[in-house]
């Protein structure tokens, strides 16, 4: 499917996707409300059939907490960014995906331990690398640690 | 024969120490006297070959690995061993809480006992064994069987899952393999007509066993091979201690004098077994002669025969360390499949296609 | 916020029990703890816990530089050390628009696949050491020392050798390089007829290794599993295929691909890619051009603000860095989406079943670098 059609077809699931110009990979904002919806239906369609989710990573972009997306075909090789966003940083929360990519079950877990961004049904969502009982989200820009930080 | 020089001087020996204690003591107290030599001798004909055979196994697992192996303690790594000992000797002997204390201790103790009554049976020279039973080949299998109590014991009361995982495994392979060691000695005794060791040895004077029996006795010696390997956990057979799997299974909670207990019995299974094997399949300390070619026997008389049983103990043991140190290891299921399935019937057949072949006459 | 939940405890029925692997065990390669449910021998559910060797790494790239940060790579999958700067190189030098010269893409092709080698050999010393074969740990790394010395030789270092830079290499290659790495070919290609004999071809190690944690091709895909483990199961995501970097697009070599999705598959995957990465040293080695060992670099590198993701084969699979960069020398975040990681998820999928030696086989047939999950 080329670049055009695919643009296409995310809106038309979408309408109130952003499209941001000139990145990569074709890369939309979706809303997050419609992110499992998508994603399934961007994997099951079989023109797109996006099987392959290679990385999905958190950030912490100082206004907003976003989580990306990178998916690929390989069927019909294409790839595809989706990025999700939530201002709220006391409860961020998403849905989980790892019903329709199994690899996003340790992938959401890292995101939780490192941004602490819960994910809805996820299976089995806890901390990953760091003790159960650590307190903060290292990845977050806002993050003190006197005890393992070393600035210089 | 020459080796008359040589039985000569054994039997000389051992009846001049007789005379003597005959002598001074009262009778009672001559046969407690005789036999607590006896006892210490095998100890330390125990030991020594334990030590010497840890030596060379590491020797040998070294040169099959492009490495050299011990090399510095005492010319050529010679004193390793008794400095490995001396270490275990000095170390701390961990006692568990929560396990049953008098198990836990006898458990060593009675795998050691096991190998020690099986090696008294075995002939090393004419002559030079402890007892002669007629029933030798069935105390011998049924003595070594009681070894696997001792695994046993060691893994349940050391309280810990590993163990307990390594025990049990162990005991399963144990027993199964009997079975396969036990008959396929048995095909041998069908071609001797004897349990004896004395006279299954002498049977062998004018060719090896498994020369004689060709076809079935070659078959046999295989399945021996592979089942005694099975009946000592060793090489591809060793799950019940799988470092890489289970930590050290049964004996992963002894330590100090205790493991050295398991470590040497180890090594003097491999010993019997492999006596056993040299002594019934090829021939003891027999040398190797032809019938017929008088010239070449009486040249082959004149090597010692505790030469020949060493050096034949010796080529099987060194054939059991190469497949150790080769082979994968094999799973559980596998074992026991290989047992069940597949040695088994073929021993059955065997045994079978040996009572036939010396109905007819078709053995040399 | 939300709490945090307490680890579950896994539910005890009748004749479970949970055994302990790790974090220190000799077939973990690496420190990571399993929490196996047994019944009996059979594997129930197997829980891995991660983060033993957790560095932070991502938090660290944020204050590093470009430069810093390939040293930083070196440490997370460290048998592939070359291949991960590569990644880090290729990503600079990508977003910057910068021509490296033909040398230096011929040394780090040459230098990749040589890594590629060693961290199979390194693999199949430890598979077969893990499977009970404690010979192959020796034969395996007597062969790999010839490589670490030809490494040693220029670049300075056996392990962890940080050799590329954004632009180029550190500094030119050794004159002995081109023929010690032809000898090191010739030396190998017959060794590796013997490690053909000790273990593929050996029964005992067929059985254990037959239709053992059989992975489909769906799951391999759903679960990201790449590299030799995915392409064991006919997922076909070679990225020297798919999206090449340096030469690969010049040189002539086969993805190698295997339906079966077992542990023998996923072994014999390694054993072809051996002779594949000497295929493709042999068509490059003699024909390294003169010329520069490195393109002219500004001293501070500052990427354009915007995102980037680059791709690398390493030996494990694909490794994925995506950058967020504001145009400051320091990323501002800095993801590695690395292949162990999706690896060892689905080694509970796979596992359930089968017995505990099978779990070492299968654990050891993914080749699993730790740091490499926790960075």
């Amino acid at each position: 499917m080329d670049l055009e059609k695919l643009k296409e077809r995310v809106l038309t699931l979408a309408p109130e996707a952003e499209l941001e110009e000139n990145k990569q990979f074709l890369t939309f904002i979706i809303p997050t409300g419609k992110l499992h919806y998508i994603a399934l239906k961007l994997k099951e369609d079989e023109d797109t059939a996006f099987d392959y989710l290679f990385c999905q990573s958190g950030t912490d972009m100082g206004k907003y907490l976003m989580v990306v997306y990178h998916l690929k075909s390989t069927t019909h090789d294409h790839s595809l960014v989706l990025k999700v966003k939530t201002e709220d940083r006391q409860n961020p929360s998403f849905d989980s995906v790892c019903d329709i990519w199994r690899t996003a079950e340790f992938h959401e877990r890292e995101i939780f331990d490192m941004l602490g961004i819960w994910f809805n049904n996820h299976t089995d969502l806890r901390r990953l690398f760091l003790d159960d009982n650590w307190v903060g989200f290292p990845l977050r820009k806002d993050y003190q640690d006197e005890v393992n930080i070393v600035e210089i | 024969m020459a080796s008359n020089i040589y039985d000569n001087f054994v039997t000389s020996l051992t009846q001049w120490i007789h005379n003597g204690l005959y002598h001074m003591l009262p009778p009672f107290w001559a046969l407690v006297a005789e036999l607590t030599i006896i006892g210490l001798v095998f100890l330390l004909f125990y030991a020594v070959v334990g030590l010497f055979l840890v030596y060379a196994e590491r020797k040998v697992c070294a040169f099959m690995q492009n490495r050299v192996g011990p090399n510095r303690v005492g010319p050529y790594g010679i004193f390793q061993t008794i400095a490995d000992f001396i270490k275990l000797l000095m170390k701390e002997l961990v006692k568990i809480k929560n396990s049953d204390q008098l198990l836990f201790n006898l458990a060593p103790f009675i795998v050691i006992i096991a190998s020690f009554m099986a090696i008294a049976a075995i002939p090393f020279s004419k002559g030079l064994h402890a007892i002669d039973f007629d029933i030798g080949i069935l105390y011998v299998i049924a003595v070594s069987s009681l070894g696997v109590v001792g695994v046993l014991l060691a893994g349940w009361s050391s309280n810990n899952k590993y163990s307990l995982i390594g025990a049990m495994r162990s005991g399963a392979q144990i027993i199964s393999y009997e079975l396969s060691v036990g008959m396929s000695l048995l095909t041998i005794i069908i071609l001797a007509g004897t349990m004896q060791f004395s006279e299954i040895v002498q049977g062998q004077e004018y060719g090896w066993f498994i020369f004689k029996g060709h076809i079935p006795a070659f078959i046999a010696f295989i399945i021996f091979l592979i089942a005694s390997t099975a009946e000592t956990n060793r090489g591809p057979f060793d799950l019940a201690e799988a470092e890489s799997e289970l930590t050290a299974g049964f004996h992963t909670e002894y330590s100090g004098i205790k493991f050295a207990f398991f470590f040497l019995a180890e090594y003097m299974n491999m010993f019997i077994v492999a006596s056993i094997g040299a002594t019934v399949f090829l021939g003891g300390w027999m040398p190797f002669h032809v019938w017929g070619w008088t010239g070449f026997n009486q040249v082959m008389d004149y090597i010692p025969p505790l030469f020949w049983y060493f050096g034949k103990t010796g080529f099987i043991i060194w054939l059991m360390m190469w497949f150790k140190w080769t082979f994968p290891r094999l799973r559980i299921d596998q074992l026991l499949t290989l047992e069940w399935k597949y040695l088994l019937p073929i021993n059955l057949f065997n045994i079978l296609l040996m009572a036939f072949v010396v109905l007819m006459g078709w053995h040399f | 916020m939300k709490e945090v939940i307490h680890t579950p405890v896994p539910s005890v029925e009748e004749e479970e029990y949970h055994i302990n692997m790790g974090p220190q065990h000799p077939s973990t390669h690496g420190v990571l703890r399993l929490v196996v449910s047994l019944q009996g021998e059979i594997v129930k559910s197997l829980k891995p816990h991660c983060g033993y060797i957790h560095r932070g790494m991502e938090k660290m790239c944020e204050k590093d530089t470009y430069p810093q940060i390939i040293h930083l790579t070196d440490r997370m999958d460290y048998l592939s050390a070359h291949i991960n700067n590569h990644a880090v190189c290729l990503l600079v030098e990508n977003a910057l628009q910068i021509e490296v010269p033909e040398r230096v893409k011929y040394v780090r092709t040459i230098m990749d696949e040589l890594c590629r080698i060693q961290s199979h050999q390194l693999w199949w010393s430890s598979f077969g050491m893990d499977l009970g074969g404690l010979t192959c740990f020796f034969y395996g790394l007597r062969d790999r020392e010839k490589i670490l010395d030809i490494w040693e030789e220029t670049t300075g270092a056996r392990f962890l050798q940080s050799y590329y830079t954004p632009g180029g290499l550190m500094w030119d290659i050794h004159p002995d390089f081109q023929k010690k790495t032809k000898e090191f070919l010739k030396y190998f290609r017959k060794k590796i007829r013997d490690y053909e004999k000790i273990l593929s071809g050996n029964v005992i190690f067929r059985e254990r290794s037959r239709n053992i944690g059989v992975l489909s091709k769906e799951d391999a895909i759903s679960f990201g599993v790449t590299g030799p483990s995915g392409r064991g199961s006919g997922f076909s995501c070679d990225i020297r295929k798919h999206n090449p970097y340096a030469l690969y697009d010049k040189v002539e070599f086969k993805e190698i691909l295997y339906h079966e999705g077992d542990t023998l598959a996923r072994y014999m995957v390694r054993m072809d890619e051996m002779y594949e990465s000497m295929h493709i040293i042999d068509q490059l080695i003699d024909n390294i051009p003169q010329g520069d060992y490195s393109a002219k670099m500004k001293a501070v590198i500052k990427l354009p603000a915007g995102e980037y993701y680059q791709r690398v084969e390493t030996a494990r699979g694909e490794l994925g860095l995506y950058c967020i960069s504001d145009g400051n020398k320091t990323p501002y975040r800095l993801k590695f989406r690395t292949p162990s990681f999706s690896n060892l998820s689905v080694l509970d999928h796979i596992t359930r079943g089968l017995k505990i030696a099978d779990l070492v086989a299968i654990g050891g047939s993914l080749d699993l670098v730790i740091p490499d999950i926790d960075r």
